[in-house]
């Protein structure tokens, strides 16, 4: 467990400094003009930057309505009979209903709850591997269809949706054996 | 669909706020005198923090976006880099015969696949800085080779699926706050995480490979009758 830690960790650390060197070293070798063709690339990064601003902005709009009308508590009493099946604490419903909505909403309740129930408990200890291991999937789907001004996004939030279903209900169940 | 998720909640939102507010005002009237600071009206009920958190909303998304531009252009410029040189090409030969069968609509040594690899890897190594630049290069990629620029690709979607249930090695926010909180072992998440990550990529993948497989059958059958 430690050693493969500190592989992980190690992996991690150099990711950045070896792609740049892969990259602008293999494209010196192939004599590139590095520089001009950086520089040409890189232009583009305003454009992309300006061109999610509407998307970004209705989906954190309607996130952000959603999240002061108190509608998560409603929807916690709605899906509670369900969540009782698989013997999941009620505690962590708010979790697994914010978690696809907000990065920095379910930061904030991931928090609160470990603070509450201390890390080391079966809700610390779920409400965090529901964190780390599911994405924030509106987020994606604003800024990645947005970045290329696609507006209809077919079947693609259904899709990660269940995706996210599928792994916090792993987490929830996998935590209970851990435990 | 998102036109459907984005309008209900929007509406619900409004309708649980006015209710909320309207059974407070009902049922416990604030006194008209308090001893301190009397909250405002906006502060006080939930039409007007919903208000309040929708205008701030639109601030954020601005900074969000702005935040990036500097980003995006780093990776942008190194990627095209790699892109000219050839590397993107010989990265994505060697992961051909995974991509063939997940992106079939894909040539095989498309840049997109370069992309969309690099993506994937940043995000299991948790370099989420990284991981957003690469995957909307890989969005444009991808967005070439789509004939109908307003709708989404089927290659586009098994790459959203991918990436929201992508699989960290390090879910390095989660363990820091763990760790942070005073936990014994904050880092004891990292095999649950990726098991369930795990399980939310095989089902993600899943559903999407069975609507697409459902999809064209639709089609043949019309296009028969």
């Amino acid at each position: 467990m430690e050693t493969l830690r500190l592989i992980i960790d190690w992996a991690s650390v150099l990711a950045i400094p070896t792609i740049i060197l892969l990259f602008i070293g293999y494209g010196g070798y192939k004599k590139i003009p590095v520089y001009e063709v950086f520089v040409e690339g890189a232009k583009e990064g305003f454009e992309v930057g300006v061109k999610i601003i509407p998307y970004l902005v209705a989906m954190l709009m309607a996130i952000a309505m959603f999240r002061a009308s108190g509608m998560l508590d409603i929807l916690t009493w709605l899906a509670s009979p369900v969540t009782n099946l698989i013997g999941m604490a009620p505690e962590l419903l708010p979790m697994a209903l914010m978690r696809p909505l907000s990065g920095s909403g379910s930061l904030g309740v991931m928090s609160e709850l470990m603070k509450t129930f201390g890390p080391d408990s079966l809700i610390g200890f779920t409400a965090s591997t529901m964190f780390g291991s599911t994405e924030t999937t509106f987020y994606v789907l604003a800024v990645y269809f947005g970045s290329v001004g696609v507006r209809k996004t077919r079947y693609a939030a259904p899709a990660g949706l269940l995706a996210d279903a599928a792994g916090l209900i792993t987490a929830v169940l996998i935590c209970q054996l851990w435990f | 669909m998102l036109n459907h998720i984005w309008f209900w909640m929007i509406m619900l939102s409004l309708f649980v706020a006015a209710g909320t507010d309207i059974y407070n005002e009902i049922t416990a009237p604030p006194p008209m005198e308090t001893a301190g600071e009397e909250l405002s009206l906006n502060k006080r009920t939930k039409l007007g923090q919903l208000s309040d958190a929708a205008l701030e909303s639109a601030q954020t998304g601005v900074n969000i976006s702005l935040g990036l531009i500097g980003i995006m252009a780093l990776w942008l410029g190194i990627m095209k880099v790699a892109e000219e040189a050839g590397f993107i090409k010989i990265l994505a030969r060697m992961v051909a015969p995974i991509t063939r069968r997940l992106f079939p609509e894909i040539p095989e040594d498309h840049p997109s696949i370069g992309a969309m690899l690099m993506n994937i890897a940043a995000n299991m190594l948790g370099l989420s800085n990284a991981a957003t630049p690469l995957g909307l290069k890989a969005m444009e990629e991808l967005q070439k080779l789509n004939p109908d620029k307003e709708t989404a690709s089927n290659s586009m979607i098994t790459f959203l699926v991918i990436n929201t249930s992508a699989i960290t090695l390090i879910p390095a926010s989660a363990i820091a706050i763990r760790a942070s909180l005073g936990s014994v072992n904050p880092q004891q998440i990292i095999v649950p995480s990726i098991i369930a990550a795990t399980m939310a990529t095989i089902v993600g993948l899943t559903t999407v490979k069975l609507i697409q497989k459902f999809e064209k059958r639709k089609k043949r059958t019309e296009g028969e009758a």
